[in-house]
């Protein structure tokens, strides 16, 4: 067995996640901030104005990263209901739950920020066009895997059902992608090309945005974690491992522990 | 790997090519309703929906603005580079309204004069984003290119 398969293995165990969680978390949050801090003041007081919008482009810095987190946590949000149905692992039901809330933060922060840009640069907040629409079903979809999640009383076999939700709900993302190139839409297309690693963005203007980019995903590690882990000790408490956390004596009473699964 | 997790495999595959194969009908069906506009070749296609309300978009075609001293109504001509569509406006235009800019109007062709009645007008951004500097000196450097590329040869190039 490979490092990566034993360590993925190693993650399935309740105890060794909440360790490797409580270990990673302070990390996670400290360079998000520290990255953040840098970048938005180098984005929004130092950058170049542009040629054209003058100051109010500056909104792309917590535009771009946020849109492209609420995409980015649904495809992980996607991956982890996959192997929660395939695998039943307890940590990845645990880890698709978790990021939910927080895909759907970034979603609602894309959404009111580009509303906010739209009304000066395009002269109304919305428009019904194919990329608005479609992040839209994204915000919605995020809103349909918690909301099936809080509906099914069994927590592992709603957090299989969300996951399949979220599975189907993949399909959105090529679509919110693509859909300034395969419709006429008010939405300009995409500044940065991934697969071509060209941008039309100045670089003067653009390491503030990927900088950005790298922060939001800290900050959504150290979220999602955070999350988790209370999820976690919720699922195992009456464990002893839980109970030893606790410093409540090792051997819990038969009543109650929770039968133990193979 | 075990019998029942490939079983499961194959069955999330198969939910997400049935939702892939649904939502690919349907959205070739709703084609014509996706686009958020037409654009003018789209009308002389006779493409765009008549003398009903439709959203018209194109750049506005240099010099080709002009305004009413008395009133806010402003005319000028929408245009993708092949076909051109003269439109009517009376309102407040957004900040980014400008000529060889991008817009996208809300209106109906008036028939008799072939004339696309704006109800709303919407500037459209591109994807560029760049300082003042930058893109003064793509401008002059344009200008200079058209400059030596019309000149005959020999003359005016410094």
């Amino acid at each position: 067995m490979n490092r990566f398969v034993l360590w993925f293995h190693r993650m399935g165990s309740p105890p060794t996640f909440y360790a490797f969680a409580e270990r990673w978390r302070p990390w996670f949050l400290w360079s998000a901030l520290a990255i953040t801090a840098v970048a938005l003041y180098w984005g929004l007081a130092r950058a170049p104005d542009d040629y054209l919008q003058g100051d109010s482009f500056r909104i792309i810095y917590i535009h771009v990263p946020s849109a492209w987190m609420g995409q980015f946590i649904f495809l992980a949000m996607a991956i982890c209901g996959f192997v929660a149905i395939v695998w039943r692992i307890k940590i990845a039901e645990i880890m698709g739950i978790a990021s939910a809330p927080v895909g759907a933060a970034f979603t609602a922060i894309a959404l009111a920020t580009g509303s906010l840009w739209g009304r000066p640069t395009w002269g109304t907040y919305w428009v019904w066009d194919a990329r608005l629409t479609s992040t839209l079903v994204l915000l919605f979809l995020y809103f349909g895997v918690i909301g099936l999640y809080r509906a099914i009383e069994d927590r592992r076999k709603a957090a299989r059902a969300a996951g399949l939700l979220a599975i189907i709900g993949l399909v959105n993302i090529p679509i919110i992608q693509y859909s300034v190139y395969w419709w006429n839409t008010l939405h300009q297309p995409s500044s940065i090309k991934v697969t071509k690693m060209s941008s039309t963005i100045d670089p003067s203007m653009l390491w503030p945005l990927l900088a950005m980019a790298v922060a939001t995903k800290l900050y959504y590690a150290w979220s999602a974690l955070s999350r988790a882990q209370l999820m976690v000790l919720e699922m195992e408490s009456g464990k002893d491992w839980v109970r030893e956390l606790a410093g409540l004596p090792g051997v819990a009473s038969p009543s109650t522990d929770t039968p133990r699964e193979a | 790997m075990n019998p029942t997790r490939r079983r499961r495999m194959w069955l999330i595959g198969l939910v997400l090519l049935g939702a892939c194969t649904a939502i690919a009908l349907t959205l070739t069906a709703l084609n014509q309703n996706i686009q958020h506009f037409f654009s003018p070749s789209d009308i002389a296609d006779g493409k765009a929906p008549g003398t009903r309300t439709f959203r018209l978009g194109g750049i506005v075609e240099e010099g080709s603005v002009g305004r009413s001293e008395q009133s806010l109504k402003v005319s000028f001509v929408v245009t993708d580079r092949f076909r051109t569509t003269p439109v009517e406006f009376s309102g407040i235009l957004p900040d980014l309204f400008r000529e060889g800019q991008s817009v996208v109007a809300t209106g109906a062709m008036d028939p008799q004069r072939g004339v696309f009645v704006a109800r709303e007008v919407l500037a459209k951004h591109d994807e560029n984003y760049m300082p003042k500097e930058v893109a003064e000196a793509i401008a002059k450097a344009k200008t200079r290119q058209e400059a030596a590329g019309t000149a005959p040869p020999g003359a005016g190039a410094p």
